[in-house]
């Protein structure tokens, strides 16, 4: 299945911007479903890691409380172009999605 | 030696192996505990072994004085502090507090924004880890429509 990560990374100098959105429902376990009032189960990512160069740049540990289709950004030095950035995320039930991209 | 005695050692000698391999290598395990804990101080001693923490002009937390929608409440945080390890974002008043937990390894800028969920006004607290010890900086975030969805 391709990859539902969305993420961009912009070179400043050695600084890169990285902007990345999941697609994930994020539900928290204590909403109702309003057909038959059922509690729909918890269903979140649990960490995202972000590498450049297969060197961990950020480690993301999310609860319940992070919005659907989750979004971060946030910064690091040392990048150029060429360099491999990935992100993965996996999920309370094992699922899990990654994507690769050559900054430029 | 009593077996329970052998047994205690070998925890002790895989607890320094875990210890040798260096930080950057290795992500923290998801905290289950912290991300389970009903109270904020309990979170807090659960992921910092303590829940104290020194207020901090050097942090800036951005977040709306009203979020309409709780469901999607943006923040971020910036700090000039030196050397982050950690940011964590505890919600006060929300089912669970802690929202959200950034693992900052060395070379990454400690300014990270994201979106969480707020079931009710309640005082967003960003905490700082940093070899120096814990800061925190606080923000009344008031919600019209809570986003837990209860």
């Amino acid at each position: 299945m391709a990859s539902k990560i969305k993420v961009k990374v912009k070179l400043k100098g050695d600084v890169a911007e990285v902007k990345s959105l999941m697609m994930h429902p994020m539900e928290t376990g204590s909403r109702k479903d309003p057909d038959n009032g059922a509690t729909i189960p918890a269903h979140h990512i649990t960490q995202l890691t972000f590498t450049n160069n297969d060197k961990p740049v950020m480690v993301i540990d999310c609860s319940t409380a992070v919005s659907r289709d989750p979004f971060f950004s946030f910064n690091f030095t040392g990048a150029k172009a060429g360099d491999t950035f990935v992100v993965d995320w996996v999920d309370n039930k094992g699922e899990t999605d990654r994507t690769e991209l050559v900054l430029e | 030696m009593r077996p329970g005695r052998r047994l205690f050692l070998k925890g002790v000698l895989a607890l320094a192996a875990l210890a040798a391999i260096p930080r950057a290598l290795l992500a923290m395990a998801w905290p289950a505990n912290a991300f389970g804990a009903i109270a904020a101080s309990d979170a807090m001693t659960e992921i910092y072994g303590t829940d104290q923490s020194t207020p901090s002009d050097a942090i800036t937390l951005g977040a709306p004085e009203i979020a309409e929608n709780g469901a999607v409440v943006p923040i971020s945080i910036e700090t000039t502090l030196a050397d982050v390890q950690s940011i964590g974002v505890i919600v006060d008043k929300n089912p669970r507090p802690l929202a959200v937990f950034f693992e900052i390894f060395p070379g990454t800028q400690a300014n990270v924004a994201c979106r969480i969920k707020m079931s009710e006004t309640s005082p967003v607290r960003a905490i700082v880890k940093t070899p120096g010890g814990l800061f925190s900086t606080e923000k009344e975030v008031k919600v019209t429509i809570g986003g837990c969805g209860g």
